[in-house]
């Protein structure tokens, strides 16, 4: 579904990304782990097409097409999905008004029929019991006022609304207190399917004891410097970032 | 430094005679209104008030004096339909009232109503006053009050509202001014008189729309007073058509405790100017507006709003902003002045503006005076581009950047509508703003 090769990333005329591969199959759950700097975060806005990433060589092939040469909403469209990090308040921008601009954006963009308004409440109400949140948070304006672990919530349920085959997490499980992280790693696993496949960028191993991926690999100065299962999270919960794979930068540590 | 009388518009605006057979006082003032006229010309950028709004293209123009076939002129009432907004109305047409058209019948106990032609022809007496000067608030402070100078020569027509003390409209009293294309490009004014007595209340919806595209001028003047207690809830909704040029003036004076809110939406137009004063003369008054402008193509809307604090613990509150496309200019002025002996006023301004094109333009000034003490007073303005995170976010999410541009400055300007409790109204107001918006 998505294959990184030798991916070069520049922001602010910083390389921050120096080599990246990486390959991810449909159904498949890929953490990505790795210390501050690493350019985890790079990576996820890279794939979403963010203004100032700046790709100065490698490919990103999605689904047999060039992702970088589209823009952010047609990459929406195909069907990627960015949760941030931090999810950006919009007031005066109605929440439910906001997800069925999106979704009908998206299925114009595909050829598909647009929802009415009662299709979009159904399926609106349907995604709200699985994901077990509250329809409060429809009435609001998007993320305005909301809490830190309110804002991930929303980020879940507009993938669940959303439904994209490639959904990437950004440090989703940050600033999240135990019982939170837990609502948003059910929401993931919920989600879970064998034509999905996810992407979780995190600092910490914690969010992995909720939701348990298929690869782990660690990222450090730019490129995956060592991949395996999840028993390298534990590893690296053990035993921190130091010693891991051969180029580590200096001072990268958990 | 005023441009002399000798330009074409302002020896077509003094050419016409004045209305006549009103009472001896008045003919004797609109002659002096007009002598007034003559001798300051109309005002240019080197008057503070003016500097970013120059005249020198309407200043070319002339324009024929009154409609003498608004009687006769068919309007359909879908012209100026206002959904969430039913009651009695007034509706002028090129500055003449057109009974035809209003609706008078559903007046509450202690409203009166009635348009100033009317009201002359009876006893004109209790208008002495109010009309034997050009405005009611802020006038001879400053230069540049030309256009009030020759809407007192000149207006036969407009708006006498009088609310009696303690008495309260329901529904909203809505004012309706339609400027039509007619056989030549034409000048016409109104001036309204409107009084709320101690403790009245009263909703009030003012409109202005075109019929036809062709160049016009209106000048409107409109005083307002509230008296002690009194509540004043007032909508503008200018959405007039590209060749109207619409010169308003609207003075409020609050006595103590008195509370006004306003509301203004200025949207269409060629040339639109509009001077908003208020005097809190009463101790305890308040003073809200909230206002959006959004010029497009190569539209001109300026706002000049006035508050002058005069009695102890006033307050007003000022939320303004604006939206500006194409080649089309924006101007703000909020000036505040918080007088000797206002103390313990309380004064917020903010004007927050956008700009869609790179050749658009918005001028903002907030202007601050305080002479009292223990004062509260926060005044702001930007001009900038829409938040690029926002834009990314929506667009993360599959939104065009078209829509999403579109989207976010729709809540940018929604915003001012917020607070304004007619639901039906505030839906209807927020879909002309977003109609406003480029596709």
């Amino acid at each position: 579904m998505l294959k990184i090769e030798n991916l070069h990333a520049r922001v602010e005329g910083k390389e921050i990304l120096k080599g990246l591969s990486l390959t991810v199959n449909a159904g498949e759950v890929h953490a990505i782990m790795g210390p501050n700097g690493a350019g985890k975060s790079t990576l996820g806005n890279v794939l979403s097409g963010r203004e100032g990433y700046e790709v100065t060589a490698g490919t990103v092939t999605y689904n047999g097409i060039d992702l970088l040469a589209l823009e952010p909403e047609a990459r929406a469209a195909a069907g990627v999905f960015l949760a941030f990090q931090y999810p950006v308040e919009i007031p005066g921008v109605n929440n439910t008004y906001f997800l069925r601009a999106a979704l009908n954006a998206q299925r114009k963009r595909r050829g598909e029929k647009e929802l009415d308004s009662m299709q979009f409440l159904k399926l609106v109400r349907e995604k709200l019991k699985v994901m077990q949140i509250s329809d409060e948070l429809l009435h609001r304006a998007v993320n305005e006022g909301f809490s830190g672990g309110e804002k991930k919530r929303n980020e879940i349920f507009q993938m669940a609304v959303l439904e994209p085959q490639l959904a990437i997490l950004d440090e989703t499980d940050s600033g999240l207190d135990i019982d939170a992280l837990k609502q948003v790693a059910q929401g993931v696993n919920t989600l879970r399917s064998p034509d999905r496949a996810f992407l979780m960028i995190t600092h910490y191993q914690r969010l992995l004891d909720y939701v348990v991926p298929d690869f782990v690999h660690v990222l450090a100065g730019g490129r995956i410097v060592e991949s395996g299962d999840k028993s390298l999270a534990l590893k690296l919960e053990q035993h921190g970032y130091a010693g891991i794979g051969e180029s580590r930068p200096a001072g990268a540590v958990a | 430094m005023n441009q002399p009388a000798s330009l074409p518009l302002a020896e077509s605006l003094l050419a016409a005679p004045l209305p006549a057979g009103g009472p001896a006082w008045l003919d004797a003032a609109r002659r002096e209104h007009r002598a007034a006229f003559a001798a300051g010309g109309l005002p240019d950028t080197r008057i503070e008030a003016w500097k970013y709004t120059a005249l020198r293209g309407l200043a070319q123009r002339r324009f024929a004096d009154g409609d003498a076939a608004a009687a006769a002129r068919g309007v359909d009432v879908a012209a100026f339909a206002l959904p969430g907004v039913e009651g009695p109305r007034l509706v002028f047409v090129n500055g003449v009232f057109r009974a035809d058209l209003s609706a008078l019948e559903a007046l509450p106990a202690g409203v009166s109503l009635q348009p100033l032609s009317q009201a002359l022809r009876g006893d004109a007496e209790p208008l002495r006053f109010a009309l034997s000067r050009p405005a009611l608030v802020g006038h001879g402070r400053e230069a540049g009050d030309a256009f009030a100078q020759i809407n007192a020569a000149r207006a036969a027509d407009g708006v006498v509202l009088r609310v009696a003390a303690h008495a309260k409209s329901i529904a909203p009293v809505r004012l309706v001014f339609v400027g039509a294309a007619a056989d030549a490009e034409l000048a016409w004014h109104a001036r309204n008189v409107i009084e709320l007595g101690e403790g009245a209340e009263l909703d009030l919806v003012e409109q202005h729309v075109s019929l036809g595209e062709q160049a016009q001028l209106a000048t409107l003047v409109s005083d307002i007073e509230l008296g002690d207690h009194a509540r004043l809830r007032h909508v503008v909704v200018q959405d007039a058509a590209a060749g109207a040029n619409l010169i308003r003036r609207s003075g409020l004076r609050l006595h103590a405790r008195a509370q006004a809110t306003l509301h203004v939406l200025e949207l269409g137009g060629a040339l639109v100017r509009h001077d908003l004063r208020a005097e809190l003369v009463g101790d305890g008054a308040q003073f809200h507006t909230r206002g959006v402008f959004m010029p497009h193509g190569r539209q001109h809307i300026d706002t000049q709003l006035a508050i002058r604090h005069q009695a102890l613990d006033t307050t007003s509150s000022s939320h303004w902003r604006g939206v500006a496309g194409d080649r089309a200019r924006g101007v703000f002025r909020g000036a505040i002045v918080v007088a000797p002996g206002a103390d313990g006023s309380d004064a917020n301004l903010s004007n927050k503006n956008l700009l869609l094109s790179p050749a658009a333009e918005i001028d903002t000034k907030p202007e601050l005076e305080i002479y009292a003490d223990e004062v509260k007073a926060a005044h702001g303005a930007t001009v900038g581009q829409l938040d690029e995170r926002s834009l990314f976010y929506l667009r993360s999410r599959g939104i065009p950047l078209g829509e999403a541009r579109a989207l976010l400055t729709a809540a940018f300007c929604r915003a001012m509508l917020d607070d304004l409790p007619n639901a039906v109204l505030r839906e209807h107001l927020s879909g002309l703003l977003i109609a406003q918006l480029p596709a």
